[in-house]
């Protein structure tokens, strides 16, 4: 049998079959759903652009909170994250491996638990009440008098929010980048160097990061992606979805909150199709930052 | 090239120039480590300790309360832990090796073989990189009730194997063998099928290793399925389990002791994993340029 498998249709059949159910169905089902009415119950009635003009329109929250909310969170967990995934790479890859192994490591384990659990530490170290390790510790060296409430304040929680993104943001494009470095052809420098490079900011802008676009640029995606990925965590954080005054409300949260607790399920797909629509773009804008492609 | 003063890709030794990078690193590695080593440190925290106030960081007297509690806190509810686990490591095991295999067959043709539409294909997958599940997840529900895989096992597998990097990490992986190899095996009379799996597959093993790992991550850690596709308290997974806990517990100081106890349970075989198999997987990234 094996040995009269030629047709590549053996090879990617079963992976096409998959990507076809799981990925394309779903976002095509989601496109067409975004033009009903659709309480679950009844079937779907066609209204055209109708959940489009009243999520733009009329829908206060969305506007007011949750767009705002997702790309103060975007802006500043993507490029931060994706910043100090490179310098931490760049660092990293000039020190001996024995050390960088350990160290990368380290640097890699938070993205591994993405798992709801891994919740119960923040809960715990930013507690509202005097017994939060962090509320104790400011009490403690009289930087404040009352606890505070960080979790359900909602002046704490987009910052908490963004430092627990950024802790766990070190993912696959960190170690991608890392290896890209590596890589990286050392007489490349010495030749530079001859030619007359300065100092080591030249170096990393003429020399390390264009050697490893391809790896630079797939960390991007990654950076993005991982970004509108950990959208649920604020729900996770202050146990609540919306969240306290919608102060970590993201687009995820936006379309769990009405696909999930009040079952408009045409609504929540015009959102889940805002939401893939804004990622593809900020995606394609990364990669025309990183100049001609070849 | 004793002048040259730029910059020194993995070294073999230290020198004390390397100082400056150990400065910021090793604090950052610290931000990084400090909630890990503290919920390893909570897991082990006796009840007096969990509730001791001023709180401390670390445990005095460790205990393995926490992690007896949770075993008992489940079999309360009827469905007992090892049910759990069992699902989870069932599970587990058949989604890597489904998805390591769908995955690399995959690459294979994308990148190797001819075939109508290869670039399209490609083309498709590089955008659903961009993809996040989370996005669909209602579609995605009505289409596993439409197929009618609802309270089946495979339903804790099949949405999650059939991964846009992995197949992507493993074409840019297999473009570097050269095509010679290829050539001179078919010239002795072996079939594409044959090739893969006596050619290829050796040579991409780190690709392999990396793809299960992002696999195992995925399956191991997921909630949703269990949340969503299944009703069956029996053929839930033990992350859905540890995702209860908060509402069985009903958020206590105790219950942060089993909580914490549980984060480390899930924690645990994906760093262990990961730590075996990481020069694999640094063998693999330096191939995952998008060009």
């Amino acid at each position: 049998m094996i040995r009269r498998m030629n047709h590549p249709a053996w090879f990617f059949t079963p992976y096409v079959v998959l990507f076809t159910t799981f990925i394309i169905i779903p976002v095509i089902i989601a496109i067409v759903l975004s033009f009903t009415y659709f309480n679950t119950i009844q079937t779907p009635d066609l209204i055209g652009l109708k959940n489009y003009i009243e999520l733009l329109t009329r829908d206060e929250v969305f506007m007011q909170y949750v767009l705002p909310n997702t790309f103060k969170f975007a802006f500043i967990v993507g490029p931060v994250g994706y910043m100090m995934s490179f310098l931490l790479a760049w660092m990293l890859a000039q020190i001996p491996h024995k050390h960088r192994t350990i160290l990368a490591i380290i640097l890699y384990s938070p993205s591994m638990t993405a798992g709801i659990a891994m919740g119960v530490i923040w809960t715990v170290l930013f507690s509202g009440d005097s017994t939060g390790y962090l509320n104790s510790l400011l009490l403690n060296i009289g930087f404040i008098e009352e606890p505070i409430q960080f979790l359900t304040s909602p002046d704490y929680l987009m910052t908490i929010m963004i430092i627990v993104s950024l802790w766990g943001s070190m993912g696959v494009g960190f170690l991608a980048m890392l290896a890209g470095i590596l890589n990286i052809d050392p007489s490349l420098y010495e030749a530079a160097y001859v030619d007359g490079l300065r100092n080591r900011w030249q170096e990393i802008f003429y020399i390390t990061i264009p050697s490893m676009k391809p790896q630079m640029l797939f960390g991007a995606v990654m950076a993005v992606v991982g970004t509108f990925q950990v959208g649920a965590i604020g729900v996770q954080l202050s146990g609540a979805n919306p969240t306290p005054q919608y102060a970590g409300q993201l687009l995820v949260n936006h379309i769990e909150d009405f696909g999930f607790i009040r079952y408009l399920m045409g609504y929540a797909s015009a959102i889940s199709v805002v939401l893939l629509i804004l990622i593809y773009s900020i995606s394609k804008a990364t990669w025309s930052l990183f100049g001609e492609r070849d | 090239m004793a002048s040259f003063q730029g910059m020194k890709i993995n070294p073999s030794r230290y020198h004390k120039s390397q100082l400056k990078f150990y400065a910021f690193i090793i604090p950052m590695t610290l931000f990084v480590a400090l909630p890990i080593i503290f919920i390893i440190s909570h897991a082990f925290k006796p009840s007096n300790e969990l509730y001791a106030y001023p709180p401390k960081f670390f445990v005095r007297v460790p205990t393995f309360d926490n992690f007896r509690d949770l075993f008992f806190l489940a079999s309360e509810s009827g469905i007992p832990f090892s049910r759990y686990l069992f699902n989870s490591v069932l599970v587990t095991v058949i989604g890597v090796f489904l998805s390591v295999l769908i995955t690399s067959l995959a690459a294979y043709s994308m990148s190797k073989l001819k075939f109508k539409g290869k670039k399209v294909l490609f083309e498709i997958n590089n955008l659903a990189l961009m993809f996040v599940p989370i996005a669909v997840t209602i579609p995605r529900y009505l289409t596993i009730a439409k197929v009618g895989l609802i309270d089946n096992y495979l339903v804790l597998v099949l949405p999650l194997i059939a991964m846009p990097v992995g197949l992507f990490l493993v074409k840019q992986f297999i473009d570097q063998t050269p095509n010679e190899l290829i050539e001179s095996a078919k010239i002795d009379g072996a079939s594409e099928m044959q090739i893969f799996i006596k050619i290829i597959v050796p040579i991409i093993a780190p690709a392999l290793a990396t793809v299960g790992i992002l696999s195992f991550q995925l399956i191991w850690n997921d909630t949703l399925g269990s949340t969503l596709y299944v009703n069956d308290e029996s053929l839930k997974t033990l992350a859905f389990y540890f995702s209860t806990l908060a509402s069985r517990t009903g958020n206590t100081v105790a219950g942060q002791g089993i909580m914490a106890a549980a984060s480390l349970i899930s924690f645990l075989p994906n760093i262990i994993i990961f730590i075996i198999l990481q020069g694999k997987v640094m063998n693999t990234m330096a191939h995952s340029g998008i060009k």
